[in-house]
């Protein structure tokens, strides 16, 4: 039993047919749940009003955004290493979840920072680094769509997936030394202590949990979409060998 | 390796205008911005740095699809890359090449361009400095971007989707360096980000670009 099973097609339609119907409901449960709690048992902050309350889809939505493009970017390994199709699929499903999560960020980001910064958009580091990060996903899912030949294509965005993880990280500093921000530094963090209270972080652990499930269920059914789709291609195929 | 940077510049100078084209279009960024933003001295300094830099940008951009697609369409370029020399080298002279056509004559003539933005005499050698290091940079990102499309029939609007974003940094570092050299600030923390952007990528990057070569070649 190793986690390269996985990589055989038949064994992972099993494996997620099974799982799919669980992700989607604890996902459901989680984000629901956490997104009720939030917008409606949570007190408004002093200094945010009740415009805090947008952090329950900014917050995940913008961790959503860094964090699928480092899946992609250990899938695309994955793919050039071993060789192994789900994988190349399983990225290119991903790409346009994190796109539109990117999307997601920007817009919520903008619809708070009207009330808090009084502006809609600021040439702020985070900011900036994230539509350029936007513009990664664009340039990463349009190189799938124009190359014909799926090994070809999977070949050549595990490649820009790579060069363009250094450059969206490089670029994340480069903003940051080019303009100084009005996005405040990082709240939460793994090792550090807490700067948010309890009342908050609650939910808010809720609504992260959600948007992962909410994203492992999305990319299960798009890779087996892909699966499906690429099975689809053999099959005509053969037939207009035959 | 010397032959073949050779050839290309050849190829580059006889296929009408390698040197003159990207020139000749900075050039007509710099006329057509005061245009754009009105005649002002003091406005038309200001932006300076950043006008010269998405000029250099525009120009390095133009002339992209060709470095690969003329090779790969007449079969060169499976010549090239079955030859005893290693693809990465072929890239990377490659990528000298369209730097010595397009990059250099821009980092010469930017003085004349500077002026033309009355961009402040004290920032001129930081203007030249800014884009000699600058420049290789954005011709090895841009062989990495034409490799990744050799191959697509219609690659140029993606060629550019794809290779701007990877500019980021470089136009960064880059403008603020003569930013900050005309404001007389210190100008290490950029001049060094630049220099070592254009070092690492020029290490790297060919590696990147040969494999997706070997990939469109396959």
């Amino acid at each position: 039993m190793s986690l390269w099973e996985y990589a055989n097609p038949v064994k992972f339609m099993k494996t997620s047919g099974f799982l799919l119907p669980w992700v989607v409901g604890l996902a459901a449960i989680t984000l629901v749940s956490g997104l009720v709690w939030g917008y409606l048992f949570v007190p408004a902050a002093e200094n945010f009003g009740g415009s805090v309350k947008v952090i329950y889809v900014h917050v995940p939505a913008a961790m959503m955004a860094i964090n699928i493009w480092g899946m992609m970017l250990v899938t695309s390994l994955i793919w050039l290493i071993r060789r192994h199709h789900v994988s190349a699929l399983a990225a290119k499903a991903a790409a346009p979840i994190g796109a539109v999560m990117t999307l997601i960020a920007l817009i919520t980001g903008a619809v708070w920072g009207q009330p808090m910064w009084g502006t809609w958009w600021e040439w702020d580091p985070r900011l900036t680094s994230f539509l350029i990060l936007f513009l990664f996903y664009l340039g990463y899912i349009a190189l799938w769509a124009a190359v014909e030949n799926p090994d070809t294509a999977a070949d050549l965005t595990s490649v820009l997936a790579l060069v363009g993880a250094v450059f969206a990280a490089l670029s994340r500093y480069a903003a940051n030394f080019w303009n100084q921000g009005l996005h405040q530094g990082a709240t939460l963090s793994l090792d550090k202590e807490q700067h948010i209270a309890d009342v908050y972080w609650f939910p808010l652990l809720l609504c992260l949990a959600g948007f992962v499930l909410f994203f492992i269920a999305l990319v299960l059914v798009r890779t087996r979409t892909e699966i499906r789709n690429r099975r689809l291609g053999a099959l005509q195929q053969r037939e207009r060998m035959a | 390796m010397i032959a073949l940077l050779i050839r290309d510049l050849r190829l580059a100078v006889r296929a009408g205008g390698g040197f003159g084209l990207g020139l000749a279009f900075f050039l007509i960024v710099v006329t057509l911005v005061p245009f754009g933003v009105g005649p002002q001295g003091d406005i038309l300094a200001r932006i300076a740095p950043g006008i010269l830099w998405l000029g250099a940008l525009l120009a390095c951009l133009l002339s992209l699809d060709r470095i690969f697609a003329l090779d790969f369409e007449d079969g060169s370029l499976d010549l090239l890359a079955t030859a005893p020399m290693p693809l990465e080298g072929v890239v990377a002279m490659k990528a000298f090449a369209h730097w010595l056509t397009t990059g250099l004559p821009l980092v010469i003539a930017a003085p004349v361009f500077g002026i033309l933005l009355h961009l402040p005499a004290s920032a001129q050698s930081w203007l030249v400095i800014s884009l000699l290091l600058g420049t290789p940079a954005l011709s090895v990102l841009g062989t990495f971007g034409a490799a990744l499309t050799v191959g697509l029939k219609r690659g140029g609007l993606l060629l550019s989707l794809l290779v701007l974003p990877f500019y980021v940094p470089t136009l960064i570092f880059g403008a603020e360096l003569i930013r900050r050299g005309a404001q007389g600030m210190a100008t290490e923390i950029p001049l060094l980000m630049l220099a070592g952007i254009t070092a690492a990528t020029v290490a790297l990057i060919p590696f990147a670009s040969a494999a997706a070569i070997r990939v469109n070649l396959r």
